[in-house]
This record gives C-alpha cells, sequence and structure tokens, in this order.
C-alpha cells in the first residue's frame, strides 16, 4: 500500500469507497450474521434477526475501511522513505544475539517456577507454570519435533498429531496394563512398576511413535509437496478414527483414565510417608509435582534441540537440508533420499511419541479430543511462523501461540463490555489466522528466516598455500 | 580404443510411452572428454540422466568400469563416482557455498575434504570469494562453477556436464570450457559433455557425437566433426559464435 506514486484519494473518495466496503461487509452479514436459528421453549427451530450486531459489523467494516484510506493517504503525501521496510524485517539473528538469547531463555526457563512462587504465592503460581509453562513447553517440544520433519527435511507433514496421540496412548496403554504390571512385580519386585514405569514406558512410548512415522513413512515417501501433506493429513485421521472405534483398548469416546504418573524417580508425590515431600522433609503440596513435570517437560523439549541441534551438523542433517533444497541434486550426489527422508520422519514423529508420553502421564486422562486437526494446524503453524528450520523462532512462535491461547482465557473483563456470553477464547482461530497473515506479509519465511550454516572454515587452516600448489587430484 | 570406461548399449528410455532414446550407442575411454551436441529435444539431457539411472533404462545396457549399473539406483550410481552436474545447475540455494561443497564430498565421506577444497577453488578462485556466501546469491557463472565444483568433490572417475554453458555470457563461458580442458589436462579427468553450444564442446572434445530425435546421427574427433559440412550447417551456421 501507498507507494511513492500514490494518488490522494481526499476525504470524500475514501468515504465513498468505504461506503463500497460497508455494502460489500452488509451483503456477507446478511446470511452470515443477520438471522441466527435458535430452537424455542417447544423445540422449534425459529429464527433469531440480529440487527444490532449487523450494523455493528458494517459500521466497522466503513470507519476500518475509511481511516485505512485516510492513513494510506497521509503517508502518501510524505516524501517516500528510502527503507520502507517494517520493523519485524530486521530480525535476523546473528550467532552471538541466538546465543545469548538462548543462554537468557534457559536461565529463565530453569528459574521460572521459583519466581512465580516467590511473584504470585502456591496458590496463584500453580496456573503460571502449569497451563502457561507446562503447555507451552509441550508445543516447544512438539514444534522442535516437527521442525525435524517440515523445517529441516521439507516435508510437509499434516498429521504429525498422530504421532503424538500414538505416544500418548502408548504411554497410557503400557502404564496402566495390569499384565505388564504383574510380569514386572514377579520379575523384580512389587515396588518396581509404579515407581520406575514412566522412566520405562517413556522411552517405549517415543519408540513406538518413530516406529509408526518409518511405517507411514515407507509408502507415502515417495509422493511429494501437495500429494504428501494430503496423505499424511489421511494418516491423522486414520489414527484417530482407530481411537475412537477400537473401543475394547482404547475406550472410544471416553478416552483412558487413571494414567499413572510420574514419580520423582521412585518417589511418588503424594502425603505418605515414602513420598517425595516426606523423605525431603518438605510440606506435601501438589505442588511439587507441578514443578516436577516442568523441569521433565523443559528437559525433554531441550533434550529434543540438542539432538536436532547436532544431527544437523552430521552427515544425515546435512542431507536433510539439502533434501529440502533439492531433491535431483541430492540423488545425483549419491544420496539415499528414501532412508533420508524415513530417518527424518521417524526421528520427528519419535519426539512427538515423547511429548504425547509425557501429555498422558501430565493429564493423567486422554481421549481422542485431543488428538484432532486442529492440533496438527497448530503445531504446523508454530513451525512456519517460527520460520522453517529456526530452532528459536518455533519457540518464540510457540509462546505466542499457545501463550496468547492461554492469555485470552484471562480476558474474562472483557464480559463487562460484550456481554456475559462473550468467551474470548472461541477467537483464538480468528487471531491465529490474523498472526498467520501479518507474519506472511511481513516475514515470508517467519519470524526467524536467516538460516545458519553449520560449516565454518578453521581460517587458519584453511586453503593454506602449499595445497594450493600441489593440484593433485 | 582400450576397454571404455562408459559403455552405452542400445539403451532406450522413455517418458510414459514416448521414447525418449531409440537404441543410443556410446563410448567413453578414460582420460576423454566426450560431447554430446543435439538440438533442444533430441534426448541429449536423457541420455546423461538415464546414465544416472533416472529415468532408468528401459532397454539396452549401460556398464562402468565393467560393471552392469543399468539396473541400480541413482544414489548407488553416483556413489561408483560418476559425478553429475545436472541440468540447470541446482545448487542449494540456501546452504552457503562451503556447505554445497561438503555435500558433493558426502560420497567420499569428506576424507580428503580440505584437499579437494584447493583443489576447486583453485580451478574456479571466484568461489574461493564467496566460501561463506549462499549459493543462492551467487551469480549465474558462479552458481555454474559451484555445481561443478561440487561434482568434484566427490573424486568422481566420470564427470558429467549438462549443458554449462547455458544461460552464460561468453566470458563466463570460456571461463568455464578453459576449466573443464584444465581439469582433463592436469588431472586426466574423464569428462562427458552434453552441450548446445556446439562450436566450444567440439573444439574441447577429444570425440563428439551428434544426437538427433533420441539417435546418434554422427560421431567422430571433435575437429572431424566441426569440419563436416551438415554440422555446420544445422549446428554453427545459424548463429555466429
Amino acid at each position: 500500500m501507498a507507494g511513492g506514486q500514490h494518488q490522494p484519494i481526499g476525504v470524500l473518495g475514501a468515504a465513498l469507497d468505504a461506503c463500497k466496503t460497508a455494502l460489500l461487509a452488509f451483503g456477507l452479514c446478511v446470511p452470515i450474521v443477520l438471522l441466527r436459528t435458535d430452537q424455542d421453549i417447544s423445540n422449534q427451530l425459529i429464527l433469531v434477526p440480529r440487527p444490532g450486531l449487523t450494523l455493528a459489523l458494517v459500521a466497522i467494516a466503513f470507519a476500518s475501511r475509511f481511516i485505512w484510506l485516510l492513513a494510506a493517504d497521509w503517508h502518501g503525501r510524505r516524501p517516500a522513505r528510502v527503507a520502507r521496510v517494517p520493523v519485524l524485517a530486521g530480525m535476523t539473528l546473528s550467532p552471538e544475539a541466538a546465543r545469548r538469547f538462548a543462554v537468557g531463555g534457559l536461565i529463565f526457563l530453569f528459574a521460572y517456577p521459583m519466581l512465580s512462587l516467590a511473584l504470585v504465592g502456591p496458590a496463584g503460581s500453580i496456573k503460571w507454570i502449569d497451563n502457561f509453562g507446562i503447555q507451552i513447553l509441550i508445543y516447544v517440544m512438539l514444534g522442535w519435533g516437527l521442525n525435524i520433519v517440515v523445517g529441516l527435511a521439507g516435508l510437509l507433514d499434516l498429521g504429525y498429531v498422530a504421532f503424538y496421540a500414538v505416544g500418548a496412548y502408548a504411554y497410557a496403554l503400557l502404564a496402566s496394563n495390569d499384565v505388564v504390571k504383574d510380569f514386572m512385580a514377579e520379575l523384580i519386585g512389587p515396588w518396581f512398576w509404579p515407581a520406575w514405569g514412566f522412566w520405562i514406558c517413556l522411552p517405549v512410548a517415543g519408540i513406538l511413535a518413530a516406529f509408526w512415522g518409518i511405517i507411514l513413512g515407507f509408502p507415502v515417501l515417495r509422493l511429494r509437496g501437495d500429494y504428501l501433506a494430503i496423505v499424511t493429513l489421511a494418516f491423522g485421521e486414520i489414527i484417530r478414527l482407530i481411537l475412537i472405534n477400537w473401543v475394547d483398548v482404547t475406550g472410544g469416546y471416553a478416552g483412558i483414565s487413571g494414567i499413572p504418573r510420574p514419580s520423582f524417580f521412585g518417589l511418588p508425590f503424594n502425603a505418605t510417608e515414602d513420598g517425595f515431600a516426606a523423605t525431603f522433609g518438605l510440606e506435601f503440596t501438589p505442588l511439587h509435582r507441578t514443578i516436577f513435570l516442568f523441569y521433565l517437560i523443559l528437559v525433554l523439549a531441550l533434550i529434543t534441540n540438542v539432538v536436532t541441534i547436532r544431527l544437523r551438523r552430521l552427515p544425515v542433517g546435512r542431507a536433510w537440508e539439502a533434501l529440502r533444497e533439492d531433491e535431483i541434486a541430492c540423488r545425483s550426489l549419491g544420496i539415499n533420499t528414501t532412508n533420508t527422508k524415513l530417518t527424518a520422519f521417524a526421528i520427528g514423529a519419535g519426539f512427538g511419541g515423547f511429548a504425547g508420553a509425557f501429555f498422558a502421564a501430565r493429564q493423567n486422562f486422554i481421549s481422542p479430543e485431543s488428538f484432532t486437526f486442529l492440533e496438527s494446524a497448530v503445531i504446523l503453524a508454530i513451525v512456519v511462523l517460527g520460520g522453517m528450520g529456526s530452532q528459536i523462532g518455533v519457540a518464540i512462535a510457540a509462546i505466542a501461540m499457545i501463550g496468547g491461547t492461554e492469555l485470552l482465557r484471562e480476558l474474562e473483563w472483557l464480559k463487562h463490555i460484550f456481554g456475559a456470553d462473550f468467551d474470548p477464547t472461541q477467537y483464538r482461530m480468528l487471531l491465529f489466522g490474523l498472526a498467520m497473515v501479518i507474519i506472511m506479509i511481513w516475514r515470508p519465511r517467519g519470524l526467524i528466516a536467516n538460516r545458519q550454516p553449520t560449516l565454518f572454515l578453521a581460517t587458519r587452516r584453511a586453503i593454506s598455500g602449499d595445497l594450493v600448489k600441489e593440484g593433485h587430484g | 580404443m582400450s576397454v571404455p570406461l562408459l559403455s552405452v548399449s542400445g539403451v532406450k528410455s522413455f517418458y510414459g510411452s514416448i521414447m525418449a532414446l531409440k537404441g543410443v550407442d556410446i563410448e567413453i575411454a578414460e582420460g576423454e572428454i566426450v560431447s554430446l551436441i543435439g538440438a533442444n529435444g533430441a534426448g541429449k539431457s536423457t541420455l546423461m540422466m538415464t546414465i544416472s539411472g533416472n529415468p532408468r533404462a528401459r532397454e539396452g545396457r549401460i556398464t562402468f568400469a565393467g560393471q552392469d549399473i543399468t539396473r541400480l539406483e541413482t544414489h548407488e550410481i553416483a556413489r561408483l563416482r560418476i559425478a553429475q552436474s545436472p541440468e540447470g545447475r541446482r545448487i542449494f540455494p540456501r546452504m552457503t557455498v562451503l556447505e554445497n561443497l561438503q555435500m558433493g564430498a558426502e560420497i567420499d565421506r569428506a576424507r580428503h575434504f580440505e584437499e579437494d577444497l584447493a583443489r576447486v577453488t583453485k580451478l574456479f578462485p571466484r568461489l574461493r570469494e564467496r566460501l561463506t556466501q549462499r549459493g543462492g546469491t551467487l551469480s549465474g557463472g558462479e552458481q555454474q562453477m559451484l555445481a561443478i565444483a561440487r561434482a568434484l568433490m566427490s573424486r568422481p572417475r566420470l564427470l558429467m556436464l549438462d549443458e554449462p554453458s547455458l544461460g552464460l555470457a561468453p566470458i563466463i563461458v570460456r571461463q568455464i570450457f578453459d576449466a573443464i580442458r584444465e581439469l582433463n589436462r592436469r588431472e586426466g579427468m574423464t569428462i562427458f559433455l552434453v552441450e548446445q553450444n556446439a562450436y566450444h564442446a567440439l573444439r574441447l572434445a577429444h570425440r563428439g557425437y551428434v544426437m538427433v530425435n533420441g539417435v546418434i546421427t554422427m560421431q567422430g574427433t571433435g575437429h572431424e566433426l566441426l569440419e563436416r559440412p551438415e554440422i555446420r550447417a544445422a549446428y554453427l551456421e545459424g548463429g555466429r559464435h
């Protein structure tokens, strides 16, 4: 908008244009907003006209267009600036800045539970640690897991939630299975499974999810781009439908409840004598478990991150990135593209499975409702918004998206303005959409778009003169 | 001619039901530069791609250093050290020049990385100044140099170049062809060159083949072919070089 050669439109012109916009808004509002279907007392369908709301929306459309045009006018009259780049476009992180940001973020994250305890006290901090901290970190981990598949290897996976679900159900079924429990009780002792079950089931769930990644990968990785996206989308739905319909095993819609919670390396978080609190001489509070879960998911997410960063520097990670750039060139350079894709899929799925297992242990209850397509979309949105392949970008996007959603719950006071029916969380998707559009305009490659090279010249050793003269090959 | 390094015999190749190669025979001996020229759509690139196994030859036989490679996967063929600089260069645009070269060295497990790096940057000094730059920010000529250098990083026994002069200014074309000649003279590199630029390609080559509609119609030494009136008429007189 509003380039150097912008023709001033004038107040009258702007008003006329805004009228057209209002007319358009009115046309859209008549079928969508004006009439609402409702049931009256005798369960009859009735139409409730909402002229007030319709008029308000039309007025908003008019006003926004009018102001927009005038603002553009005003911009256009000023001398054209050399660089009309939005502030955000400057956000390319230098390696040092990224490192400082990461270290600062880490210190903050490790201090976070204590900080919130100190600031809002034990009662208030559960919300901040659980709803914000743990919830966001789960999505950071999922984002990093999917980042391997989408960001690094360039395989568009719309069904990532399937692996999250596999991990969660694998954990839930294994940890609460009596046969396994009895077997372990006989093999090692009855104390073993309640204490260490979580720590055994967690990796098993991750491995199972990775295994499913390979199973899905084999048939579909011949596909590319849109076709791969569609098949993965379908796979996500298939897993969900199986979870719903295989009632004997998964409990169908009812889900699985009473999933064993993790223990502190053998010490349960309860008020008993050999519980965590008693052992360490603390007063029992459920907050201990929450804080433990926070650190657990923090460590899991960090493991995901470290593994990804390491893998990027190994041949397989380089091959992923090269694959994203050009598959044909990869093959002509002797890279087995099928295996490369499979490893990306399996490792990404494995991390999704870990996150799922953690989710099941934290919730204590899972049902297919937690694994809808919307979840896949949110995770993918996190990766895309963050900047494909950028670890820090993904973390920032997860904080913004998930933290933003949680913040919407805090906006209760809006009810005083819009009435008691108003639920700000209902507008979550609208805001996601808005965020997407804005990001795609400002930063088409995501928040942090610059890719850090993984290979540097050790300056002193680089191409020394004698090597150049040698010239043999 | 002794036992050829690469021999293609009776190869037929299809895109769907369209026969692109209709029984092609060529041979490339160790240490030779062999050029394949022909018009657009003659099947030159298809032949190179078929040697690389994509698409596979439906009939005929391709052997490399005595081994039948007709049915091998593309990456397995590449691992036998047949390096290819594909049509359109296909460098990795978001990766740095250095990383591009590293990808090329993957076959060699980067055992001679620094030595090879010195070797290719000596061949293309322009690349040395650009090592930390992203591939996509290079000029067309530099990208072509990078594509060739990347192929060289695998220490190939056979280097296949698909239209290295495509879309480049004459001075850059000359630089690249000089580099190819030097590579062959100094290191004895065997090179298979697919080109539309018939004059340059044939002047450079020890031997040449002419392809028309998926069939080899002529062959001979580079100079012989350059002298032939029909070649002059079809590929040289039309556009001055």
